[in-house]
């Protein structure tokens, strides 16, 4: 913890190389990949196919945590829009079952941006909300039962490749590209970045920051919805109580050691999605080391832990001025 | 700085005391004495050095230089609680006692009667109402403080402190909002206690009180000791000027030009524009080119005015026009559209976004203007922040550096910036030069001619009077929350604004007005 580290997002990259070093130790095939029926295979692709869910989420979820909020409701959401998609796979053809699925989480997102920005709850209480009450519906769509489906086209999305890419990373790596147009392609980051910052001086400098929140919080729904269809098609089914389950924590995990504050303010898109491949690389070298899944949580929390102490204020100086994992590792 | 001590010290001596934030120079070698049994008035306009002084000497903020006697004896309090025992008490304008205990509770808070680790409520409250009696108050003891009137817990807080033994009793405005009849009980408890031999520092605004309750008057001005003098001696006009720290003559409108103002367009106008329980309907015309000052007492309407001509509170009765039109104004985001500004007085609250940069900071007005839709490139952003980092000298010259980390006048220069890039037809301006540095205040006073001379309509409000005075054409004057008076041309100047605010109580001459 000495020298200021010269450029954004190296801490990660580092971070990164570590785990994937110690995965090459306990697994000597770590890196090895072969190309099997037009697709690639082998534990880096892996890391990426098991990692997309938690990346989509957290391409959402970094932009609701910068305008200072948070949502909860997103493993609550892939979970309705699981239920969805495969209720209707085998009786509708793609893009309707795509249009439903979205929507519900586009909805969900519309419902949760309501209660912050028009309403002015906590969001931690506001989504805490339909967290709850959100598995509840996808159980009411699912009847209780785990739904089946057969469909192709669905299934394709959860395990078919493009030019050898699986399917869920091509849509990741797409939805990452979007968002970047949109947020830094438009006004809407510095917008947003303004609103997470300081709310008040940006509504007196005539920013619309309830368009904001409420933007934020509708595309973190419908991302979940797309991780939510990933998921479902992953497994040709829709598991009502498991869908995403403690899923937004993994996502909230990975916007922070992504570097962007919970406090609100600067974000990095691409750095957020990073802390997810983190965490999966994680997963990943656990499982393959032999030790039992048990041990995950354990080395999860520790990485929490060690995220949020150099986060915090006292550890590291003036804290809300600079993006605070630049100077974490200083 | 070292005397041989008199034969009679002081009940309190300041020596030397100064007291620097960063760059700006709070306190400078001011000396203060209080005598046993005096009521001694401190005062100066805003950002004087009055509450510094009070911190420095009750130890909230460690000083920098000079020394602190009580009674010959050096003391050097580093807080509050041993300023306390060393017989320094304070009573601030928002009581710090809790409002949910009873009265009994808060004045004997840390220091209740016990027997056997057991509170005795009664003997408590036995003592509480024998000490308020001695104040002349007769009230239930076993209510809650907050159910009682300021008045009455100013006079807990009071009777706190002078039994905890104070020698030297410290009250910060205590009369800011306090009704004329209980500024009369507080004058009588005042008097009472330095017959007592208690020393008393009154700290306030109101310039009448001061004449009629202290026995000598200090006067601060931009952190340095102006004076001090018997108040019976001292003229009010010769005060004033001790205060404001030049001859009245001079600060006499630097515009005259009045008639050719008066020919200018009108840009904006409100009629009949205010707000139940906020401010009281008002008319107000702004032409372009003309600086409108908004005179008054804290309090007394002047930020709530700024608010609803900028659409930040939404008014409830009355219309708002722009160059002839009637407008709504529902909204910040309706008066940036109309070509409104607003510089807040609470910079770091409601103005800069610390964490983003000078560059980004400047920009924010001016593209949530635009729209989403249309951002404003790299290159066009650099551009502007480039030019009025240079035009109004921010420094350090770097648009990239998180606007948090510049000193106050920079960031209030940032935040003109961010206004004036959105080519604004009216910008308000609420204390634009509070805690800011001598060098950049000035600079800012010369930018706001600047503007007008542009053909910008401004209003700006200052606690300063000379300031208002040096630079408006017109000047509004408000006191609890209405609009009560116009000076326009000659009319202008200290003593009749300061006629306006205390015009009930009339003790300015009121004269050559039109």
């Amino acid at each position: 913890m000495t020298a200021l580290l010269p450029r954004r997002g190296l801490a990660q990259i580092l971070a990164l190389i570590v785990i994937l070093a110690v995965d090459r130790v306990v697994s000597p095939q770590f890196f090895d990949l072969r190309l099997q029926d037009g697709r690639l295979f082998g534990s880096l692709i892996d890391v990426l196919n098991r990692g997309t869910p938690v990346a989509l989420l957290s391409l959402g979820m970094v932009l609701v945590i910068a305008t200072r909020g948070i949502d909860l409701s997103v493993g609550a959401v892939m979970a309705i829009s699981g239920a969805i998609a495969a209720s209707l796979a085998d009786s509708h053809g793609l893009p309707v079952v795509l249009a439903a699925a979205l929507g519900a989480g586009l909805v969900c997102g519309l419902w949760n941006g309501f209660l912050v920005s028009v309403l002015g709850m906590q969001p931690i209480v506001a989504t805490l909300i339909l967290m709850v009450a959100g598995r509840g519906i996808a159980q009411l769509i699912t009847e209780g039962r785990i739904v089946t489906f057969s469909s192709p086209d669905l299934v394709w999305l959860g395990n078919g490749s493009i030019l050898g890419v699986p399917v869920p990373v091509a849509i990741a790596l797409g939805m990452l590209i979007l968002t970047g147009a949109v947020v830094r392609g438009s006004a809407l980051g510095l917008l947003i970045e303004a609103t997470g910052g300081n709310a008040r001086a940006s509504e007196l400098a005539g920013v619309g920051t309830r368009a904001m929140i409420l933007a934020v919080y509708v595309w973190c729904g419908v991302c979940a919805a797309l991780a939510g269809v990933i998921a479902a098609a992953d497994i040709m089914g829709a598991d009502a109580n498991n869908a995403g389950l403690w899923l937004e924590l993994d996502a909230i995990l990975a916007v922070v050691i992504g570097g962007t504050s919970l406090f609100g303010g600067r974000f990095s898109l691409v750095l957020a999605v990073l802390g997810a491949l983190i965490i999966q690389t994680m997963n990943t070298g656990i499982l393959l080391s032999g030790y039992p899944p048990e041990f995950n949580l354990l080395v999860k929390a520790v990485v929490v832990l060690t995220v949020l102490l150099l986060q915090s204020p006292k550890l590291s100086g003036f804290s809300g001025i600079m993006p605070p994992l630049r100077r974490a590792k200083a | 700085m070292e005397k041989s001590p008199d034969p009679a010290p002081p009940l309190l001596e300041v020596r030397g005391i100064s007291k620097s934030f960063g760059a700006v120079r709070a306190l400078q070698e001011v000396d203060f004495t209080l005598r046993a049994g005096e009521i001694h008035a401190l005062l100066g306009e805003n950002g004087a050095g009055k509450s510094t002084l009070i911190k420095a000497i009750t130890g909230v903020f460690p000083r920098d230089a000079g020394v602190i006697r009580i009674s010959g004896e050096e003391v050097a309090p580093r807080s509050a609680k041993a300023a306390l025992q060393a017989g320094i008490a304070t009573v601030y304008q928002e009581v710090n006692l809790l409002p949910n205990l009873s009265v009994a509770q808060n004045l004997f808070l840390d220091r209740q009667p016990m027997r056997f680790g057991i509170v005795r409520e009664g003997e408590m409250r036995r003592r509480a109402k024998m000490l308020l009696g001695g104040f002349g108050l007769d009230i239930d003891v076993s209510a809650p403080l907050g159910s009682y009137s300021v008045a009455v817990q100013h006079v807990t807080a009071i009777a706190r402190a002078v039994d905890l033994s104070a020698r030297v009793l410290i009250l910060d405005e205590p009369t800011a909002s306090l009704d004329r009849h209980e500024v009369e009980i507080l004058f009588d408890i005042m008097r009472q206690l330095a017959g007592r031999g208690i020393g008393i520092v009154f700290v306030s605004h109101f310039l009448d009180q001061v004449y009629e309750i202290s026995d000598r008057i200090t006067v601060l001005r931009n952190g340095r000791l102006v004076g001090e003098r018997e108040t019976a001696s001292l003229p009010r006009l010769e005060l004033i000027r001790m205060m404001l720290g030049r001859e009245l003559a001079e600060t006499t409108s630097a515009r005259a030009a009045t008639a050719e103002h008066q020919a200018r367009e009108v840009c904006a106008s409100f009629e009949g524009y205010g707000k139940a329980g906020y401010v009281a309907p008002f008319n107000l015309e702004l032409r372009h080119g003309e600086v409108v000052g908004l005179a008054g007492l804290l309090g007394s309407g002047r930020t709530e005015t700024a608010r609803l001509v900028f659409g930040a509170e939404r008014a409830d009765r009355g219309q708002a026009k722009v160059e002839g039109d009637p407008i709504r104004l529902l909204s910040p985001r309706d008066g940036v559209r109309h070509g409104f500004g607003y510089c807040p007085e609470e910079r770091k609250t409601d103005g800069i976004v610390a964490e983003l940069t000078v560059r980004e900071n400047i920009v924010l007005a001016l593209q949530a203007k635009r729209g989403l839709h249309r951002p404003l490139s790299r290159r066009e952003q650099d551009e502007i922040a480039g030019r009025y980092v240079k035009m109004l000298d921010i420094r350090p010259p770097d648009p990239e550096r998180p606007v948090g980390l510049l000193s106050g006048g920079n960031q209030q220069k940032v935040l003109l910036a961010r206004w004036l890039a959105t080519s604004p037809r009216l910008l308000v301006l609420d204390e634009p030069t509070r805690g800011i540095d001598v060098g950049a205040h000035a600079e800012i006073i010369r930018l706001i001619r600047e503007l007008c001379d542009d053909g910008l309509a401004l209003l700006v409000i200052s606690s300063e009077l000379d300031e208002i005075v040096t630079y408006s054409d017109r000047v509004v004057v408000l006191r609890d929350r209405a609009h009560v008076d116009e000076l326009t041309g000659e009319a202008i100047d200290i003593s009749n604004i300061l006629a306006a605010i205390a015009a009930d109580s009339a003790v300015v001459a009121h004269e050559g007005r039109a």
